[in-house]
């Protein structure tokens, strides 16, 4: 063996004594090439047209609304911070619903699971890293047009004490938004490998709760119930982030009447919010129990 | 050393015993793990890479406990799934880049470890086209490829023949061969054809419904279940050439059998082999016959064969020794008497 290795083989086996990183970096790995993944980067050049076109979607409106802001001067923005995502809410619920499967049932579908579990990360790192991947996708797509309307509203040299309190509030209204969002949408596309029904089980599920939601508020709202219309908020997705942000951001509330919950129901709000964050993810914690090897 | 070691390894599960009290030594080199479907194989792989807690016993790969280092564990082993485990819209590079991070590796060793174990398992132009146009051959390669990424100490490999054509199937068991011999990585195998084992592996396991059946090294094993195959023409002389070799065996003491029911068998002769000089006894007496030799070939065992051939006997669960090499066989072996079937009559 010594008198063989000492001659150049070309193409023998070499053996890697280098580096291994390890469980954390391996976390981190996933978690960099979900997030990229759910824009299409590191793929093939259709799987970016979507996410690219929503995503130029969502940040034309605040790019427009800069420059009409701009141009006429006006002393504030056309939109709040805090009211802009709920605005654009189908640009999200597309995004959203396009992109949860591909970054979880793929893996199921193929049945690449089993790989990353034969390797040192585990279940937890896996959920974590999924979790983490589309929250920060989703964040990116509804914090950079705040972004736009920020740096707009400053070139329109618009208060800068009040722009940036609004900004601020805006993007702890998206971060919260992601996290919901992400979580539930990643439950839906975890308990179906088939990526189609991922799709629509997702757009049903934020489209159908809102228009049930929002039709109930409004029959309430013409029968004078409106105690009733605050409650009815916490059966929706984005009536909660709505209220959420409308007790405790600065936000009007997108409800009839503009009726948002009172600091009291907002505290329910919150909790329930976080409740469902981490009712996801101990959820997606149990699904993968079940698909180890 | 050993690299894996189980000690009355037990898993249940509310139905049924997938594994039970099995105690097994397997030593470096290529070993072959043998079974029927629901055997126990797949179930005893991951309790191998710590990923299922056993119901009782205990095990250790590569010298750590499977019940307290998974992670150690499964940072130095490599494991390529039975099933279809590949993304359809990556390139083979993208997708082994990927999983060789997932194994630790930093993202330039990373690359490169690809570029090379792609090659050494055979892929090249079409590592960059996606994995959905690949042809099954080339799948497993990838699959292989990804097991080994990381240059593992050890992998596991299910079932990778499976869905192979002939060809494929050699080319994957020169594959797995090399492994050993120029990677320097102990392979465990597992597959439910014993022939394909036989020459690929230093050492078989058979296990059926989670028990040891028998474990030996692969040489201890061909030799006892070796079964010629021999098929001679007929001569003017000898109308009947099957007959007229079968008598003349007998007549040194050699027991015969015709190939069975099948049409075509009645011709073929089984006989078995003690060793080198039962081809040249054969050969011999067919030339001095004059009969033509059609052909003599090794009988390649179904696993079912050991299974049904033997006298199922409560396999205690003995310790077999298991290095590899032509190992003296161990009391544990011998006395299961597993060994051989109608060919230690």
């Amino acid at each position: 063996m010594s008198a063989e290795s000492t001659q150049i083989h070309n193409i023998g086996y070499r053996n890697y004594d280098g580096p291994r990183l390890g469980r954390a970096y391996a976390r981190r790995s996933l978690f960099s090439q979900s997030l990229r993944g759910a824009y299409g980067l590191g793929r093939s050049a259709k799987s970016k047209v979507l996410p690219m076109i929503l995503f130029a979607v969502m940040c034309l409106p605040a790019a427009i609304m800069v420059a009409v802001a701009v141009t006429t001067k006006a002393k504030d923005l056309p939109v709040d911070y805090t009211r802009y995502a709920i605005f654009l809410q189908a640009v999200i619920s597309l995004f959203l619903a396009a992109q949860a499967p591909q970054t979880v049932s793929r893996d199921l579908r193929f049945k690449t699971v089993p790989l990353y579990f034969s390797r040192p990360i585990e279940r937890g790192d896996y959920v974590l890293a999924k979790f983490a991947a589309m929250s920060s996708a989703l964040f990116v797509l509804t914090a950079a047009p705040l972004l736009v309307l920020y740096v707009g509203a400053l070139l329109a040299k618009l208060d800068f004490a009040d722009q940036t309190k609004g900004f601020a509030q805006g993007l702890v209204s998206v971060a919260l938004l992601s996290l919901l969002f992400s979580g539930i949408a990643l439950v839906i596309s975890a308990v179906t490998p088939r990526r189609g029904f991922g799709i629509a089980a997702v757009i049903a599920v934020m489209t159908i709760t809102y228009g049930a939601v929002s039709t109930v508020q409004a029959i309430a709202y013409e029968q004078g119930s409106t105690g009733a219309i605050a409650w009815l908020g916490l059966f929706s997705p984005i009536t909660l982030i709505d209220g959420v942000q409308s007790a405790f951001l600065g936000a009007t509330s997108a409800f009839p009447g503009g009726e948002g919950p009172s600091s009291g129901v907002g505290v329910v709000y919150v909790l329930v919010v976080l409740g469902l964050i981490a009712g996801c993810y101990g959820a997606m914690m149990r699904r993968y129990r079940k698909v180890g090897l | 050393m050993t690299v894996i070691a189980t000690e009355s390894l037990s898993k249940r599960f509310p139905r049924v015993t997938a594994l039970d009290r099995l105690s097994m030594d397997i030593g470096p080199g290529v070993t072959g793990l043998v079974g029927a479907n629901g055997a126990g194989k797949s179930t005893l792989i991951k309790i191998l890479l710590g990923l299922s807690p056993a119901t009782e016993g205990r095990a250790a790969v590569l010298g750590l406990d499977v019940a307290t280092s998974g992670g150690q564990i499964r940072e130095r082993v490599g494991y390529m799934p039975e099933h279809d485990c590949l993304p359809p819209d990556v390139s083979a590079t993208e997708f082994v880049v990927h999983m060789a991070r997932m194994s630790g590796l930093p993202p330039t060793a990373a690359r490169e470890r690809t570029a090379d174990t792609l090659r050494h398992v055979g892929l090249y132009e079409e590592r960059y086209r996606p994995i959905g146009g690949y042809s099954t051959g080339m799948k497993q390669r990838v699959k292989l490829a990804q097991a080994l990424v990381h240059d593992p100490q050890l992998v596991f490999l299910d079932e990778p023949t499976n869905g192979l054509d002939p060809v494929g199937r050699d080319e994957m068991l020169g594959l797995i061969r090399r492994v050993h011999t120029d990677f320097g990585i102990s392979v465990l195998v597992t597959s439910h054809l014993l022939g394909e084992l036989e020459r690929t592996c230093d050492h078989v396991v058979v296990i059926d419904g989670g028990k040891l059946l028998r474990s030996s090294s692969t040489t201890d094993f061909t030799q006892t279940t070796t079964t010629l195959a021999v098929e001679v023409t007929d001569t003017d002389e000898h109308p009947d050439g099957t007959r007229v070799l079968r008598d003349a065996l007998s007549g040194r003491g050699i027991e015969t059998r015709t190939g069975g029911e099948l049409p075509g068998a009645g011709h073929t002769i089984l006989l078995t082999a003690e060793g080198e000089e039962t081809y040249d006894l054969v050969r011999d007496l067919v030339a001095d016959l004059g009969l033509g030799l059609v052909r003599m070939e090794q009988r390649r065992h179904h696993i079912a064969e050991v299974f049904t051939d033997e006298p199922r006997q409560e396999s205690a669960p003995g310790r077999a020794a298991a290095a590899p090499g032509p190992a003296p066989r161990t009391a544990a072996a011998t006395a299961q008497q597993t060994g051989g079937g109608r060919d230690e009559r």
